[in-house]
């Protein structure tokens, strides 16, 4: 549980968000570097927020649309961080725009819960147990699937080449 | 206008995620994912607030839609419970899983409450 049980690259991160166990991350807020970090998250996190939006306007009146924001937020968590965490692959700033600021704001735990809250108030307990898990299925069944097949990817071309 | 509002508020929501997580980090060194935890659990708590007033559509728009829905991950939240598992550490992905739930749905029943408690 200490700090000294961890690799300390970025590849044995566990928060995608930051984990200061990695210390370019714990550095990132160091100096003037920290606004723009902060920004990248920021316009990110504008970004992914409308396309929620977006979603809901599309597809109003149904939690299975914010359902569906969450399983592609989630498999698309999985395809960044191998490619970034493990692979140390791309720009400083793309694990705070994309992760951190689109994926962040794309994806809602806040909706997800008040949600499953009005379900049951309503006395739809069984569709409230439904959404609740199915979310938490289809959410950790697609960052596996996001990571897994990633991983895959990056083998057969690390093979290949 | 709505799309504006969702906008500045995810424009703040998303990075105070960010600098909670790391303040909640440096306070409690921890495998277990408490920064993500905390934030989840402050969104749902005061979308249960918002939801439960009844607010207008801009209010909600704002604060609901952009900042609590900025604030709040499950993508993080998901990530973090495949790498607790993967690295060996299957209760605390369990645990994650659970407290999250348990925490975030509490979290809103108690923000209906105050809410209601405030319009009456």
């Amino acid at each position: 549980m200490s700090r000294l049980s961890h690799p300390t690259g970025s590849e044995g991160a566990i928060d995608p968000d930051v984990d200061l166990h990695v210390p370019a991350q714990r550095a990132e807020t160091a100096g003037r570097g920290k606004w723009r970090v902060l920004a990248a998250i920021s316009a990110g996190g504008v970004l992914g927020a409308l396309a929620r939006y977006g979603a809901v306007v599309l597809w109003p009146g149904s939690v299975w649309t914010v359902f569906g924001v969450n399983v592609v937020g989630c498999a698309l968590i999985g395809v960044l961080m191998v490619l970034v965490s493990e692979q140390g692959r791309g720009h400083a700033l793309l694990r705070p725009f994309l992760g951190v600021g689109v994926l962040g704001g794309f994806t809602t735990f806040s909706t997800y819960a008040v949600d499953v809250a009005r379900l049951l108030e309503r006395g739809e307990a069984l569709t409230a147990m439904g959404y609740a898990a199915g979310t938490l299925a289809g959410a950790l069944g697609a960052v596996w699937a996001g990571v897994a097949v990633t991983r895959a990817a990056v083998a057969r071309a690390g093979a290949a080449s | 206008m709505n799309w504006l509002l969702v906008a500045v508020g995810a424009a703040v929501g998303a990075p105070l995620r960010y600098l909670t997580d790391r303040a909640v980090q440096v306070r409690h060194d921890s495998v277990f994912p408490w920064g993500t935890f905390v934030v989840n659990a402050g969104a749902s708590l005061l979308l249960g607030v918002l939801t439960g007033a009844l607010v207008f559509s801009g209010t909600y728009a704002l604060l609901g839609t952009g900042l609590c829905g900025a604030l709040s991950t499950y993508s993080t939240f998901s990530y973090e419970t495949l790498r607790l598992a993967e690295r060996g550490w299957t209760f605390l992905a369990v645990a994650n899983v659970g407290a999250s739930l348990l925490v975030g749905l509490g979290a809103v029943f108690l923000g209906f409450d105050v809410a209601r408690g405030l319009v009456q």
